[in-house]
């Protein structure tokens, strides 16, 4: 057990490293980067570009300037970035909050939507309810989600004027609880309604996978009430698939995130990555990529722990690698 | 004087006409009345979107700066643009890009997947173990993430294939992010095909790797990869729609769904037809795939029973 963890941790280590080569080699591609406040800059004769260019490591070689890079990163200085001139620990610390709250409410929003109607679909199998629901599941589906954004914002933000369609806060007015909620209402419908069609189709078929087994028999015979069997029996067995798909899901989540933030103005950080990309500030990009791979890592390595807890039947280093 | 050969058509009809796995799929596929729907209305629209210039009076990118912001109306059945274009002949133009960026990118991820797919079942190995790895830190890698900045990256190359508005490097980069799916279906499916005795029989007489794979397993494997296409089709129209919209896709002036819809967030109040059409039909289209693709799964699957869906 504890030797698969740690080989587990190894394998996840070294395609963490594999990433950040690869976004190291693409941001050193990136043409200018610093040295382009320097290059229109009259004041600055060839001789001061070729010693800045000198000081800042980029006459040696890419492989080096990696090592060095990931040397700094790895005592927790992750430069500055281009654009702000701000450290990129700080510009991510200020956003990263932001992010976590409007993808932990979501999520935790299309828990509580997904579950019950996955359960309910499964329950009532082929009856008109499960119909209509797998039907709306298959509209989810196929919404762009940014489209889907867009659409909240027309309706209930410019016809009925219900939600404010950009922002945390209003602006002007001291911070408050009501109002930040007020203000998560859209956005977090956007993200999580989505997500919402694909989680339910994987409750309703882990339902329906364990309403066959034995066990939900035998918990009949001893009398159970039909709630109990399925509640008690039934879904708390139906949710243990559901735990590994949680962190395959959470890269989608954070592209969602990207789309959501973009569209409703939320300062997290799916739109700095945005915002900075387009304008080339290489720091702050490596930096999200890196932090968004390694929580993808994290979580599924922590999907397959929790799979071992909640289901005594799966050893783990037993099982084959997927 | 009885003829022993006579009775054997009366024994034959007792047993079932066996049906041939075309035949089957067909039967299958036709009893599913939400698929036939959805292959019409998307026949439909891929004929628009082929002859939009019989089916529109107006150019493609014909400005009439008198007449912008009109609602829908009889002349313009989805109303004009902030430059008084019309609508719905852009619509129908920016439909050739998205389904082409679509198939495409498809086309990629499906010759990238199968390939490795079938070489790590096949070999297994080291060769399963290594590639494995690559497919896990694509995996690992938030697609959406870097996806924009790849295309960061193509809107500074200045090469002939590379121009504002051209849509293959697009569509190569879009594929190139999405075949892990494809890969490991590929690969289990082919590591069930290679114990199976008609592929130690090839290999008995002498055949290649390279033939076994390609005339023994790969036609074996091809259900799988057909519900897959399907599904990625409707995967990579999303995410075309969705860098076009950040105004990373396809750049214009070649119109696509996804980026007539990105400067819309601004004539919400004033003009909420630009938002709405443009992406119902990415909705539209991407529903009737979906469908499509369900049905294919259902159809092609020995295991499905006909009219009931899992």
């Amino acid at each position: 057990m504890l030797e698969y963890l740690i080989r587990r941790l190894l394998q996840g280590t070294i395609t963490l490293v594999a990433i950040s080569i690869i976004v190291f080699g693409l941001a050193s591609a990136y043409p200018g980067g610093i040295m382009n406040a320097y290059e229109e800059n009259p004041d600055v004769t060839a001789e001061d570009y070729a010693r800045l260019r000198a000081k800042y490591g980029l006459d040696e070689p890419v492989p080096m300037r990696y090592v060095r890079w990931l040397g700094s990163v790895l005592t927790g200085d992750w430069g500055n970035s281009f654009v702000s001139r701000r450290p990129v620990l700080q510009e991510i610390g200020d956003r990263l909050g932001n992010t976590l709250l409007l993808m932990g409410t979501a999520l935790i929003v299309t828990l509580l939507i997904a579950i019950p109607l996955g359960v309910i679909s499964a329950l009532r199998q082929y009856s008109m309810v499960d119909t209509a629901l797998t039907a709306l599941a298959f509209a989810g589906n196929s919404l762009p989600v940014f489209w889907f954004g867009l659409l909240l914002i027309m309706v209930f933000s410019v016809w009925l004027g219900w939600f404010p369609g950009s922002g945390m806060t209003t602006l002007g007015k001291p911070f408050s609880i009501p109002d930040l909620l007020w203000h998560m209402v859209l956005p977090v419908t956007m993200l999580a309604l989505v997500t919402a069609a694909g989680y339910m189709r994987y409750m309703r078929s882990a339902m329906l996978d364990v309403i066959g087994q034995d066990y939900m028999r035998t918990a009949r015979s001893k009398g159970l009430t039909e709630t109990q069997v399925n509640v008690r029996h039934g879904l708390r067995n139906a949710l243990i698939p559901l735990v590994t798909l949680l962190a395959f899901e959470i890269p989608l989540l954070f592209g969602g995130a990207l789309y959501t933030e973009t569209i409703f103005a939320w300062p997290g950080m799916g739109r700095l990555f945005y915002e900075r990309a387009v304008k080339g500030d290489m720091p702050v990009v490596m930096a999200c990529v890196i932090i968004f791979s390694a929580l993808t890592i994290l979580a599924m390595f922590l999907a397959d722990l929790a799979y071992t807890v909640l289901d005594p039947r799966i050893q783990l280093g037993k099982r084959k690698a997927a | 004087m009885t003829n022993p050969t006579l009775a054997l058509p009366g024994a034959a009809l007792l047993q079932p006409k066996p049906q041939s796995p075309s035949r089957i799929f067909w039967r299958r596929f036709t009893a599913n009345w939400r698929a036939i729907v959805a292959a019409v209305v998307l026949g439909l629209i891929v004929l628009a979107v082929i002859f939009a210039p019989l089916l529109t009076p107006y150019e493609r990118d014909a400005q009439n700066l008198r007449n912008r912001f009109q609602p829908p109306s009889a002349a313009h059945w989805m109303g004009t643009d902030d430059l008084g274009r019309d609508l719905f002949t852009r619509v129908l133009y920016a439909g050739r890009a998205s389904l082409t960026v679509g198939g495409l990118s498809v086309l990629v991820s499906l010759i990238v997947g199968v390939t490795i797919g079938l070489v790590s079942g096949y070999f297994g190995g080291w060769v399963d173990s290594s590639l494995g790895r690559v497919t896990e830190i694509f995996l690992s890698v938030p697609r959406l993430f870097v996806l924009i900045l790849l295309t960061v990256y193509l809107r500074l190359l200045d090469t002939p294939w590379a121009q504002p508005g051209t849509i293959g490097p697009i569509a190569v980069v879009i594929g190139l992010f999405a075949w892990m799916g494809m890969a490991r279906l590929v690969r289990a499916s082919t590591l069930e095909m290679r114990e199976r005795e008609f592929v130690t029989a090839a290999y008995g007489v002498g055949a290649s790797s390279g033939r076994i794979l390609l005339t023994h397993i790969l036609p074996n494997v091809a259900s799988p990869i057909i519900v897959a296409v399907s599904l990625g089709l409707a995967a990579a129209i999303l995410t075309e729609s969705g860098l076009s919209y950040l105004g990373l896709g396809v750049q214009l002036p070649t119109p696509t769904w996804g980026n007539m819809l990105s400067q819309t967030q601004t004539y919400l109040t004033t003009a909420p037809w630009l938002a709405l059409f443009p992406g119902l039909m990415i909705f539209i289209v991407v529903l009737c795939i979906n469908y499509l693709g369900d049905a294919l799964r259902d159809a092609l699957d020995p295991r499905t029973i006909v009219g009931k869906k899992g």
